[in-house]
């Protein structure tokens, strides 16, 4: 079966015999994108979190069959190191990574989060970024939240919407 | 025949019928009272009590809370972390049921899935009711999203979502979920009879 579907802008064309492998293994080991991690396999971790059409999806859980036509955003595609994401910029202000195997997942979580709440509350991000860090950074990843809404909104008009 | 006659006759079987009932048991319990009704009401209470083993199960009850958290598994625990209604019961803004939950059971991951995964509407909190509750609560408009009998049959026996319920996959150890205690065909049939029967609630 051929999945056509765009990753980062780019239009891809995968051949895979099961359409219910997991979007996950296809950007790793097909497109060899190897910023979405693998965590638990279970949906539970959120350490595979990625964009489908702009909306956060746990890519260990997501058949790649349901990603036929659509757009789907990896770490890589977030920013660049000469125009990184806000939330890429904030995390990296807010020296938030510790082992860092986590991070992608939730700097994914918080670019969906700030894509549908500009400005979090601490409450709104209890709720939504509920990724697991075994290293703790929880305390400086929601400091890093709140600076990229600032960074967001200052940077508004030229942030494209994922 | 003179009517002297006629009156000691009268008396005689007067006697006869008092002495003759007189020694028969008039305990009310030995009575059995005859309702009209009661051919229907017996198949309506059976079809009943079968459809309502199957909307008071886990896979039923778990999406009907009465508290806006989500339970899951068969013991139904409080869906793992922290998720909630939130205002469309579709979960939070940017972590919501599609963040996990698919089109279809995930088997790689014991994801369920199912077309428009979702919470029941608050209105429709069943956890905790019992049978009559929450059959009161299915045919009340002001609570089931304003649908007439009709819709509510197509819905109980149609709806992708609800009939996920006889295809639970497995979770995430593997394990296949627990389906409701009636087979499908047979969960369609007494609904189906149930609501022709005229949607009956027995009294507790």
């Amino acid at each position: 079966m051929i999945i056509s579907f765009t990753v980062n802008n780019q239009p891809q064309k995968v051949e895979i015999e099961d359409p219910n492998t997991p979007l996950l293994w296809v950007v790793r080991d097909i497109l060899d994108l190897k910023g979405t991690k693998f965590g638990c396999g279970k949906a539970a971790c959120g350490a595979c979190t990625l964009l489908v059409d702009g909306q956060a999806i746990r890519s260990c859980s997501y058949a790649v069959k349901f990603a036929e036509g659509k757009q789907v955003t990896t770490i890589e595609g977030l920013g660049t190191p000469e125009n990184p994401h806000p939330v890429q910029q904030a995390w990296i202000e807010e020296v938030v990574p510790q082992c860092g195997y986590c991070q992608p997942g939730f700097m994914m979580a918080t670019a969906a989060l700030l894509n549908e709440n500009p400005k979090p509350t601490d409450e709104d991000i209890d709720q939504n970024i509920i990724n697991i860090c075994r290293c703790g950074t929880y305390y400086r990843m929601r400091k890093a939240i709140h600076r990229a809404a600032e960074l967001t909104g200052d940077t508004n008009d030229s942030t494209p919407k994922l | 025949m003179n009517r002297k006659v006629l009156y000691s006759l009268a008396f005689v079987f007067l006697v006869a019928g008092i002495l003759f009932a007189s020694h028969f048991d008039a305990n009310p319990s030995s009575y059995v009272l005859i309702k009209p009704e009661e051919p229907i009401s017996n198949i309506n209470k059976e079809n009943f009590d079968k459809m309502m083993s199957v909307l008071m199960h886990q896979r039923c009850v778990n999406c009907h809370p009465n508290d806006n958290i989500p339970k899951q598994g068969d013991d139904r625990h409080p869906h793992y972390f922290g998720m909630s209604r939130g205002a469309s019961n579709h979960g939070y803004e940017a972590t919501k049921c599609a963040t996990c939950h698919q089109d279809e059971n995930n088997n790689y991951s014991g994801v369920p899935g199912a077309p428009e995964w979702s919470l029941a509407p608050e209105k429709m909190k069943w956890e905790g009711l019992t049978s009559v509750e929450i059959a009161e609560s299915m045919l009340d408009p002001e609570r089931n999203g304003g649908r007439n009998h009709e819709e509510v049959m197509h819905h109980l026996t149609e709806h992708e979502l609800v009939l996920w319920a006889w295809d639970p996959g497995v979770d995430a150890n593997g394990v296949p979920r627990e389906k409701p205690p009636v087979a499908l065909d047979e969960y369609i049939k007494v609904v189906k009879e149930w609501f022709e029967d005229g949607a009956v609630i027995p009294s507790e």
